[in-house]
């Protein structure tokens, strides 16, 4: 049998109906992939007996032609899903140990379609990072790296081992989220599909909190295709997440292949960024050509507030970030370092439990906050939020969807940008814009940079129109090809 | 935006997280970059923009107010990291 963990989930799922293996051989298959992935590190808890248990009730479903949606495909799970019995940490020390007595409400209403879960994978702790280097398991490696080159390249973040599984076929498609980029840079730099959809798609109900105004869940996948079988099962509507939509979810998949004829696509002029490479400039061009050619027409638009969305986010998410993180204190659950009394309980648990990018993160949002300076900084980003949010609305009014690059340049090495945290959040350029206006986004691979390493562009789209998405996403991935790992130099 | 040693260490108390001398000098440094940074916000004219307060056009739901959920207490105790009976245990708080 040829390897059945190159499969796409589409191929996987058809394979499956076919009968032509069965869901427990397909799970042997990633179990005995993950096994030797260790250099990987792309799993922080792999999951074997489970995904095994559930395999079997799949092929008895798939034997008596009862199958659901998603039945026996392997999924892998980033650690911000509280899944029930099953650690969950968000990377952190301070989550050591944690095991939730509750599902997510995307992770059960995958479980419920019939996937199964080979994992729990890496990421930046709580989400906070994009090279995925903050997570207290360790940085995560790329499965691509440059060409003639052994150097360890980061998978971006924070969703980076969902996107390292994903390129190194350690599963079908992955859960991820995405508060400022996410899911899209780390699709972007190992040349995987990822999607972060409108605000209130999906529920957040059990995905451990970073900014919740921000934060979405999404997959990432192989293909556009598989994407979009991801997002329809991973949204719904849900009564324990208030801001989360009550509107029916659309069958994505019939999108896919749709023409794009007369469609007309934005190209805002300002993410023409200064010193942009000029293979990201070119990749850009290249896309433009693409749409084009598939009969879409194509038309300059602007945006003028996208320069100040970085430094507003720098605000909004922080002043979240440390609302939210304000709960772990040592008392209910997780790490307790025991203190003189309870404040220096408090104050030793927190010291020990956050990284420095999570205690950086909580201290800007606790200044920003502060009596004195909420008005100067808080306010002032909502505001500025509003006319960002105000930019896409007009800019929809002309067109259907914009067309950008995904990341302002390909993976660096792990330990590459350190020190400046700063240098770090200027990944999240082209990404951040859509989490702070709430529309959906989506990366998908497009070429190589010099490096050989891939690159994605990035498809934004109006609230609650993620069909559109994968309707012009597969075009590009018709144009462009897959971007598959090209050697499995872990195993 | 200058954020000095001993600001830093108001918010860290703040923030309930203990920090070293060390760890404040470094902070007072990265902190100060950071909020530098962001201040270039001050460049837009915001007069007479409201500030987001939602980020999609949507009434947030209500439910009616009756009890759903409960009887839970030992799923809640389930990771506490010191629990007595139905109680979680702290260091003594009164003298």
């Amino acid at each position: 049998m040829s390897d059945l963990t190159k499969l796409t989930l589409a191929q996987a799922r058809d394979g499956l109906r076919g009968k032509r293996f069965s869901a427990t051989e397909l799970a042997r298959a990633f179990i005995a992939a993950i096994e030797k992935s260790n250099s990987l590190n792309a799993y922080v808890l792999a999951t074997p007996e489970r995904a095994l248990v559930q395999a079997k009730a799949s092929d008895g479903r798939l034997q008596k032609g009862d199958a659901r949606p998603l039945e026996g495909l392997a999924l892998g799970i980033k650690d911000l899903y509280c899944t029930k019995g099953v650690r969950t940490t968000a990377a952190s020390r301070i989550l050591d140990g944690f095991t939730p007595t509750y599902e997510s409400t995307v992770t059960q209403n995958l479980w419920d379609a019939g996937a199964l879960m080979l994992g729990k994978l890496n990421c930046d702790e709580f989400a906070m990072g994009s090279s995925n280097e903050t997570s207290c398991f360790g940085p995560v490696a790329n499965p691509w790296r440059r060409r003639g080159s052994n150097m360890a390249l980061v998978p971006g973040g924070s969703s980076g081992g969902s996107s390292a599984a994903v390129a190194a076929d350690l599963c079908l498609a992955a859960t991820a989220t995405d508060t400022g980029g996410s899911i899209r840079q780390p699709a972007a730099i190992t040349g995987t599909v990822g999607i972060k959809p409108t605000y209130g798609r999906c529920s957040r109900y059990g995905i451990v909190a970073f900014a919740s105004s921000l934060d979405q869940a999404g997959p990432i996948a192989k293909t556009v295709r598989d994407a979009a079988i991801m997002l329809r099962h991973m949204a719904s509507a849900d009564r324990k997440d208030s801001t989360c939509a009550d509107l029916p979810v659309p069958d994505y998949e019939a999108a896919v292949g749709r023409s794009i004829k007369g469609l007309k696509v934005g190209v805002p002029k300002e993410y023409r960024i200064d010193g942009m490479p000029k293979e990201i400039e070119g990749l850009w061009q290249q896309g433009i050509a693409w749409l084009k050619a598939a009969g879409a027409s194509l038309h300059d638009v602007s945006l003028p507030h996208t320069k100040y969305a970085l430094p507003a986010y720098y605000i909004v998410a922080p002043a979240e970030c440390s609302s939210n993180l304000a709960r772990y204190d040592g008392v209910r659950y997780g790490l307790r370092e025991p203190g003189q009394d309870l404040i220096d309980t408090y104050e030793a648990t927190r010291a020990a439990g956050f990284g420095a990018e999570v205690r950086r993160r909580v201290l800007i949002g606790t200044y920003v906050l502060s009596a004195g300076y909420y008005d100067a900084y808080y306010i002032k980003a909502q505001k500025v939020r509003s006319l960002i949010a105000g930019d896409f609305k007009a800019v929809f009014e002309r067109v259907d969807v914009l067309l950008t690059p995904t990341t302002p340049g390909p993976a660096f090495g792990i330990g590459e940008v350190v020190g400046d945290p700063i240098q770090m959040y200027l990944n999240d350029i082209f990404t951040v814009t859509a989490n702070m206006a709430g529309v959906p986004g989506i990366s998908v691979p497009a070429g190589l940079s010099s490096e050989g390493t891939p690159l994605g562009l990035q498809l934004i789209g109006r609230p609650f129109d993620e069909a559109t998405l994968f309707q012009v996403g597969q075009v590009i991935e018709d144009a462009a090809g897959r971007f598959p790992a090209p050697d499995r130099w872990w195993a | 935006m200058h954020v000095d040693q001993a600001t830093v260490r108001k918010i860290a108390r703040l923030a309930r997280i203990k920090i070293t001398d060390e760890e404040a000098k470094a902070l007072e440094k990265e902190l100060s970059g950071i909020l530098d940074w962001v201040k270039q916000l001050d460049e837009v004219d915001t007069q007479g923009v409201e500030p987001m307060t939602r980020v999609v056009a949507m009434t947030l739901k209500k439910r009616p107010d009756v009890v759903s959920d409960g009887d839970i207490a030992d799923d809640i105790l389930a990771n506490a990291p010191a629990r007595e009976g139905p109680f979680f245990v702290v260091p003594k708080v009164v003298e």
